[in-house]
């Protein structure tokens, strides 16, 4: 049974369609019909992407016991040789199809809370603008059928990203902020690009269906060819992965995700946390069986660049004071679970845990994270700062977002029954089958995970009730039914038999929960609430007290070890002094100078013979005369002696 | 020398009492530099004008002159004269008026003073 | 004696021409040089009748002494005080014109008296009233007409420039009453 999937084309193109629309008619459309058209345009989408799911996994179904990769839409775009042509089109297949279904709940979820959210800004308009052009971006991404695809696709989500975090353009923070996420992505994609060139020289192809499947013999033959001790597949697999690291903050090139957090909430939630920072994710997993098969090495150093960066992220999140910087630290964490997923599995059968428990994890992610940072949209909206020290007491004003935050956070922790347990989980147990350095790492990091969570929750909506200037207020209808409604699958999701739908070879993976892991991930996850509970509960001094004990240790982890400023060494020091002043020199004073000399030379000339043009007609006359009887003297004389 | 009559150019030199073209091309001439002296040492424009008569009328000369000793067959060189002679006409009556506004304009009809197209 | 008369009355005209034009040129009394400029042309309109060209002669009188130079001497009247005197000439201006106008003048001359002129052979035609007036509105291989109507043309549009140009605008010469008198 052939079963057409050439409507998904267009769960991207309704979103870019409103983008247009709210582009070209800025300023003549209402706030609200602005509003309202962008949340039925996703809203579209989102069911097209239900649909899709339902038709692909349950009409379907398995061909010889396996998913099959579908190309819903296939058009040649570009034909450069007859082997070489660049396609657009949408490739169905499980990552794609959770894909989808991910970003567009948590799309339509930001859309109706931007409603409330953004009501009465000057930029509304252009928020729902960048939104949708975000959402078609980010929806391209996930169902491209190719490198050549991918990458136009991975491009414009950075785009759209720069555009909101710079959406409060007045603001300097903001604009640096943008500049740096967008500089920073953009050198990881150098990279990306080099990678994929490599790649695609090397297999001769760009498509992913050939490029994934094990089968193919020219994908594998490349890991002959070897440059400096390493196969040509590890190079361009690494180098992709610097890519991926660019988009999902990854150490080192995670300093861009706090600094975003100077956009709207709501575009943290959607970009900064569910969907864009998992670009990077997404891309290891679609060209996961090249991974997995072709270089063991660039796994490894996935899954140690994944651990490093989790246990990183979360020991600063432990010290920041900016609610949603934590958010974001916490995010960087989370993602570097993530590959820390995809870098302990194996391809195939009971193997393939980590794949599937990454996957898994990154949908129950985007769900509880983008509900954190909506809920922390609407605190910082109602008590108009973001520091958490500034904050107490809100569980009485907000009752639905306490609840539902306490949810997500609960989640997060890997509180048992929360999605967030039965994905972690997974992924840890992976880790243990696998790798027990990565295993220890990843259970500390979900100790700490749930410390600063719960001590972001008791600081923010226990504790001692700060003096605000309004009196908190529970926020309006628009932002709270997507919080419930976020709430709800933060819960639900959970219970998704994930290994039915989506695994490294996508035959069926049946989990278990693997007790003395699961118990010992509990263990650590209560010792950290309990922890928070102790120190933040109610008011006390004895924070401040351990603060001082391990001082050092604590400014290190404060200032982000100083990560930013090593950064501003290297770019302003080494890089702008040795590198960038000698050329600005050249070019001032050689290049430019050659210009301004020439320039310099014509005004000089020019100013030294304007008096010829007197504007006295008689001098002209006699320049005329002389002139004419100098030439017919010479034409005589030469006539004379030819 | 009312009467017309039928000559050649042996008969006009003849006529003429051995003058040559030569005489009317070195009057011309002489004129037509007399003509340029003027147009480049006067100031007034009234003048100046005047000088470009001078040159104009010397050429008509030339013409009549070149008419009568090389081509008297024909009648090229008097209506060349002719039209010159109404061209001088038209070419009087617009700068007449030129120099009537600039010196509206200007207050003076100086060609020194008449500068606003330098630099 | 008829040849040497004609020499005579030739050497006469062309002094007198030479003369007056230097005197018009040189004249410091604008009025003056106008009436030097009007002799010259007289006696160009002399020299035509020496050659038997009496039409252009009387074009010359009418035309060129009757009206331009009427034309020129109320432009005079309308831009200049009488007894108006002109400054010199810078002298720096006044020799190089001079030098200028002296090359180019000797060059010339050298060109005429050593160029051999060829005269046509051919038998020639009558030169009068008659004859003019057909060759100018004819149209055959001798035929002025097309040019005669350019020129027709020509002075149409020249007499409405002319017009157009000096049409007093609304404000002009008003600023300064001292000249209303002689912009009139």
């Amino acid at each position: 049974m052939q079963m057409s999937f050439q409507f998904t084309i267009l769960i991207p193109l309704i979103p870019l369609i409103s983008f247009l629309i709210i582009g070209f008619l800025y300023s003549k459309m209402s706030n609200k019909l602005a509003g309202i058209w962008g949340s039925v345009s996703i809203f579209s989408s989102f069911l097209l992407s239900l649909f899709t799911a339902y038709r692909y996994f349950f009409e379907v179904g398995r061909v010889n016991g396996v998913y099959p990769k579908i190309l819903g839409f296939d058009f040649e775009w570009l034909r450069f040789s007859d082997s070489l042509s660049a396609h657009l089109g949408t490739l169905i297949d499980p990552i794609s199809v959770m894909m989808l279904v991910v970003v567009t709940t948590v799309s339509l979820m930001v859309h109706i809370y931007s409603i409330g959210y953004m009501k009465g800004d000057r930029g509304f308009n252009r928020f729902f603008a960048f939104l949708s052009l975000f959402s078609f971006s980010m929806l391209g991404l996930v169902l491209s059928t190719n490198i050549f695809e991918i990458y136009i696709f991975w491009e414009l989500v950075g785009v759209s990203s720069y555009l909101l975090i710079g959406f409060y353009y007045e603001k300097n923070s903001a604009v640096a902020a943008s500049k740096k996420a967008f500089i920073v992505t953009r050198f990881a994609d150098l990279f990306f690009l080099i990678g994929i060139l490599i790649l695609s020289f090397y297999t001769k192809t760009f498509d992913f269906i050939s490029l994934t499947d094990p089968s193919n013999i020219a994908v594998m033959q490349t890991g002959s060819i070897t440059f400096m001790g390493l196969s040509v597949t590890t190079w361009a697999l690494l180098l992709i992965f610097i890519g991926g690291a660019g988009k999902s903050a990854m150490f080192p090139l995670h300093i861009w995700l706090p600094d975003a957090m100077e956009g709207p909430s709501p575009v943290s939630a959607l970009i900064h946390a569910a969907t864009m920072v998992v670009a990077g994710v997404f891309l290891v997993a679609r060209l996961f069986p090249i991974y997995a098969l072709g270089s063991d090495q660039a796994l490894q150093v996935i899954g140690y660049v994944g651990a490093f960066t989790s246990l990183f992220a979360a020991v600063i999140a432990m010290t920041q004071m900016d609610f949603k910087r934590v958010l974001a630290f916490s995010t960087i964490s989370q993602i570097g679970y993530m590959m820390v997923g995809l870098g302990v599995s194996g391809y195939g059968n009971e193997a393939g845990l980590g794949y599937m428990a990454s996957m898994f994890h990154l949908f129950t992610h985007a769900m509880f994270k983008a509900l954190l940072f909506l809920c922390a949209g609407s605190v910082i909206h109602v008590v108009h700062t973001n520091f958490i020290n500034e904050m107490g007491g809100l569980r009485k004003h907000m009752k639905i977002t306490h609840i539902t935050f306490l949810i997500a956070t609960l989640a997060i922790a890997g509180f048992p029954g929360f999605s967030g347990f039965f994905s972690k989980d997974e992924i840890i147990t992976a880790a243990y089958h696998n790798n027990k350095i990565i295993f220890y790492t990843e259970l500390l990091v979900a100790g700490i995970t749930a410390f600063y969570m719960f001590r972001l929750y008791f600081r923010v909506f226990w504790n001692q009730e700060a003096s605000y200037e309004h009196k908190p207020h529970e926020v309006e209808k628009t932002m709270t039914i997507p919080l419930i409604i976020l709430a709800f699958l933060s819960i639900a999701v959970g219970y998704i038999p994930f290994g039915n739908f989506i695994s490294s070879d996508s035959m069926p993976l049946e989990s278990h929960i693997n007790w003395g892991v699961a118990s010992a991930s509990i263990i650590v996850s209560f010792t950290g609430i309990i922890i928070a509970w102790v120190l933040y509960k109610k008011p006390s001094n004895l924070p401040e007290r351990i603060v001082s004990s391990i001082k050092v240790l604590y400014t290190w982890a404060y200032h982000k070890f100083y990560i930013d400023e090593v950064y501003l060494f290297v770019t302003k020091k080494i890089i702008f002094n040795l590198i960038s002043r000698p050329i600005a020199w050249f070019d001032r004073h050689v290049v430019d100078g050659a210009m301004n000399g020439i320039a310099w030379t014509t005004s000089w000339v020019s100013e030294s013979i304007k008096g010829l043009q007197s504007g006295q007609l008689q001098k002209y006359a006699l320049a005329f005369v002389s002139s004419t009887i100098i030439l017919s003297a010479l034409l005589i004389y030469i006539l004379l002696n030819v | 020398m009312g009467k017309p009559i039928r000559i050649t150019l042996k008969q006009a030199n003849d006529m003429m009492g051995g003058l040559a073209l030569q005489d009317f091309l070195v009057v011309s001439t002489s004129m037509f530099f007399i003509g340029i002296f003027g147009f480049l040492t006067r100031r007034n424009l009234i003048t100046i004008l005047m000088s470009v008569e001078l040159i104009l009328n010397s050429v008509n000369i030339n013409f009549v002159a070149f008419n009568y000793f090389l081509h008297p067959e024909a009648m090229h060189g008097i209506f060349f004269a002719i039209f010159v002679i109404a061209v001088a006409a038209a070419e009087a009556a617009v700068a007449i008026a030129i120099i009537i506004n600039i010196y509206r304009r200007f207050k003076s009809i100086n060609i020194e003073n008449v500068s606003e197209m330098k630099y | 004696m008829e040849i040497a008369a004609s020499k005579v009355i030739f050497y006469i005209i062309a002094a007198a021409i030479l003369f007056f034009a230097l005197l018009s040129v040189t004249s410091k009394r604008i009025l003056r040089a106008a009436t030097y400029l009007f002799i010259v042309l007289i006696s160009t309109a002399a020299l035509y009748f020496l050659l038997n060209y009496q039409f252009l002669g009387a074009v010359q009188i009418a035309l060129y002494a009757g009206g331009i130079v009427v034309m020129i001497i109320f432009s005079i009247l309308l831009t200049s005080h009488a007894g108006q005197k002109f400054e010199p000439v810078s002298r720096l201006k006044f020799f190089a014109s001079l030098l200028a106008v002296l090359v180019g003048w000797a060059l010339s001359l050298w060109v005429i008296l050593s160029h051999p002129f060829v005269a046509s052979s051919k038998e020639a035609v009558e030169v009068n009233m008659d004859s003019i007036g057909k060759a100018l509105l004819s149209y055959d291989r001798n035929g002025y007409v097309l040019v005669f109507e350019v020129i027709s043309i020509l002075l149409l549009a020249a007499m409405i420039g002319a017009i157009v140009i000096s049409k007093k605008q609304p404000g002009d010469g008003e600023t300064n009453p001292d000249n209303s008198k002689t912009s009139k």
